[in-house]
């Protein structure tokens, strides 16, 4: 490849130059192949779970369920010992609640840090960030016995409220605070707005997107959560569907059609929010490098 | 609420030259305004981060057993015990250290290198370039528990997929990849490279898009082949991005616990048994938490050594940070 064979649009865009027509077709076919195998385990699962149990156990393995089964549902929905619908509400519930108290903290504390001079502010900020790069190995055990000494034990306030203080979550909101172009919020405060009415009628209000995408994040994380929830909710009603799930997998060592209908229960709300949210998600997640 | 920065008279003056001052412009405010704010998340913040950070170490000092209703101190004996090979905690923690290193030193390079890949061919222009983001991002979404049982079915000795298609290219179709070593490594390793490399390739192609084209074109304009721009380009200007990556996935690897949990159950033996594992293991169920407590700060003072060592690794040399400059986005 020569320099002078380029033009100055390939030469500016930021994208590498176009190859030619047949090698780019051929390029999409590979990688839609490359990605197919790649997503296949998933589509695997869900395929599976819609199998009889002497299907899913079969060799050579199947990609269409014959006959179509709803076997694997109807028993794990009916199994005393696992209820997986039980679950499915604690695990939406927490994962909700949790976002909730996630998005409220970390806007409510990145504004100042992104607006505000203060006595203080940089040791603050310095110590949020430096926990991002704490390993969370050494938390879990103090962090049950506060839980214990709350009297959270085996309750869904221990897998919402700890994971709230949300470092990622400061550090998000901040850089996003920080974009907005700060002339609205001078003008308010001349007009004599005060700084919660200014934060609460212009700020937030313009923030949505970022905020959308940070209880987007905190959900996901939280419905995915699995060490903590294992460990500090015991009964088989207080599980949530990760910690639930392995209960399952003891249960049913390898019914594997169960087990895989419990992992698509699992997997729909994240996959739904996915499919119509990716853009958002995988967004938050690129924007949670650029911290140079 | 105090009503702190009002209208007229009193901001004019001192907030103004305040904030020429500082350069940046801020607005003013009462002495007690940015605490309010950050109150509620100061509160989780002390009492889930802070707090437990210190209260970690307490514990390690004292032989804490949660179902008793004494703690006697012991100084720095879980401690000692650990070094110690002929203690009861000894042997079973170095297991579980070794067991992350041997995940760790594999899965780290395989997650920084075929990310950086994946990232660099998503950088190009094609049709359904989106799409296919989303198809390497979709797995890290689900999470470690689905993850773990799907692939223990497709890793099942008899009746796995995995095992099929290795019969069917005519490779060995009996590897129990559950329950022997080195089997259950890679399948292990395997697995958590195809969960999370979406992950790093999202914060890498962010990266990579950040770089500025005008430096592309004055590498072509020195002559620069495609090569010569990758390395003298491309690869400074992911450096901070670099580094930030690498901690990342050091500190998500010497987390690597349901992956274990759920599709080896730390077997065969305790061979797969992570440092992770075995600290909440020993804490949470065997509720020997001092023990535990001393075992997470000898995990995380090795992970602060390796932090140094990544720091300066990725260090910014002198004739590099004029391109570095350049091609950092700053907030």
């Amino acid at each position: 490849m020569t320099v002078t064979a380029e033009t100055p649009q390939q030469v500016q865009s930021r994208e590498r130059p176009k190859p030619g027509r047949g090698k780019r077709i051929l390029r999409f076919i590979v990688l839609a192949i490359v990605a197919l195998i790649f997503i296949s385990p998933l589509i695997f699962m869900i395929v599976t779970s819609f199998k009889t149990r002497a299907e899913a156990a079969g060799i050579p393995p199947t990609w269409f369920p014959n006959p179509f089964s709803l076997q694997a549902y109807e028993t794990i929905f009916n199994a005393s010992g696992t209820p997986v619908l039980r679950w499915f509400a604690n695990s939406i519930l927490a994962a909700a609640a949790n976002a909730v108290l996630v998005v409220i903290t970390a806007s409510l504390a990145a504004y100042p840090l992104a607006r505000m001079n203060f006595r203080g502010k940089n040791l603050v900020f310095a110590t949020i960030v430096a926990t991002l790069f704490v390993p969370p190995v050494i938390l879990i055990i103090p962090n049950y016995l506060i839980v214990g000494t709350l009297g959270w034990l085996n309750t869904l306030l221990a897998i919402v409220v700890p994971t709230a203080a949300s470092a990622f979550g400061v550090f998000f909101m901040r850089q996003f605070f920080v974009s907005i172009p700060i002339e609205l919020e001078e003008a308010a405060l001349l007009d004599g707005t005060n700084r919660l009415q200014i934060f609460t009628k212009i700020v937030l209000p313009l923030a949505k997107p970022a905020m959308a995408t940070l209880a987007l994040l905190a959900f996901l994380t939280n419905w995915n959560d699995f060490l903590w929830p294992v460990y500090v909710l015991f009964s088989p009603d207080m599980q949530t569907l990760p910690a639930g799930l392995s209960t399952l997998q003891t249960a049913n060592a390898v019914r594997y059609d169960l087990l895989m209908a419990g992992a698509v229960i699992a997997s729909v709300p994240v996959l739904i929010l996915f499919v119509f949210l990716q853009r958002f998600i995988i967004e938050g997640v690129s924007r949670s490098g650029v911290k140079g | 609420m105090t009503r702190t920065a009002q209208a007229g008279a009193p901001l004019t003056g001192r907030a103004l030259a305040d904030a020429k001052r500082r350069r940046t412009r801020k607005l003013a405010q009462g002495p007690f305004t940015p605490w309010l704010f950050l109150a509620p998340y100061l509160l989780l913040f002390i009492a889930f981060v802070v707090l437990p950070t210190l209260l970690g170490l307490w514990i390690s000092l004292h032989q804490w057993d949660y179902t008793l209703p004494r703690q006697p101190f012991v100084g720095l004996e879980n401690y000692a015990q650990l070094f110690d090979s002929d203690s009861l905690t000894s042997e079973p923690f170095w297991t579980s250290m070794r067991a992350t290193f041997i995940f760790s030193i594999f899965s780290v390079p395989l997650l920084l290198v075929i990310p950086f890949a994946v990232a660099l061919l998503m950088n190009q222009k094609f049709p359904g370039r989106n799409f296919f983001r989303a198809v390497y991002f979709a797995p890290y979404v689900l999470g470690v528990a689905v993850i773990g049982l799907l692939w223990r079915y497709l890793l099942d000795n008899n009746i796995g997929m995995v095992n099929y298609y290795l019969g069917r290219l005519g490779l060995p179709d009996d590897t129990a990849w559950t329950t022997t070593v080195p089997a259950a490594w890679v399948a292990l390793i395997g697995v958590t490279v195809w969960w999370t490399l979406g992950f790093n390739a999202v914060i890498y192609l962010a990266a990579l898009q950040d770089i500025p084209a005008e430096l592309y074109e004055a590498a072509k304009v020195d002559g620069a082949n495609g090569w010569q721009q990758f390395v003298n380009v491309t690869v400074p200007g992911m450096r901070p991005i670099l580094a930030f990556v690498t901690m990342i996935t050091i500190i998500a690897s010497a987390n690597m616990f349901g992956q274990s949990y759920i599709m080896t159950q730390g077997g065969p033996g305790r061979e797969t048994r992570t440092a992770i594992f075995q600290i909440a293991e020993t804490g949470l169920r065997n509720f020997k938490m001092g023990d535990a407590a001393a075992m997470s700060y000898v995990l995380t003072v090795f992970l602060i050594i390796l932090s140094i060592f990544v720091f300066w690794i990725f260090r910014e040399r002198r004739d590099k940070v004029v391109d570095n400059a350049a091609a950092r986005k700053d907030f």
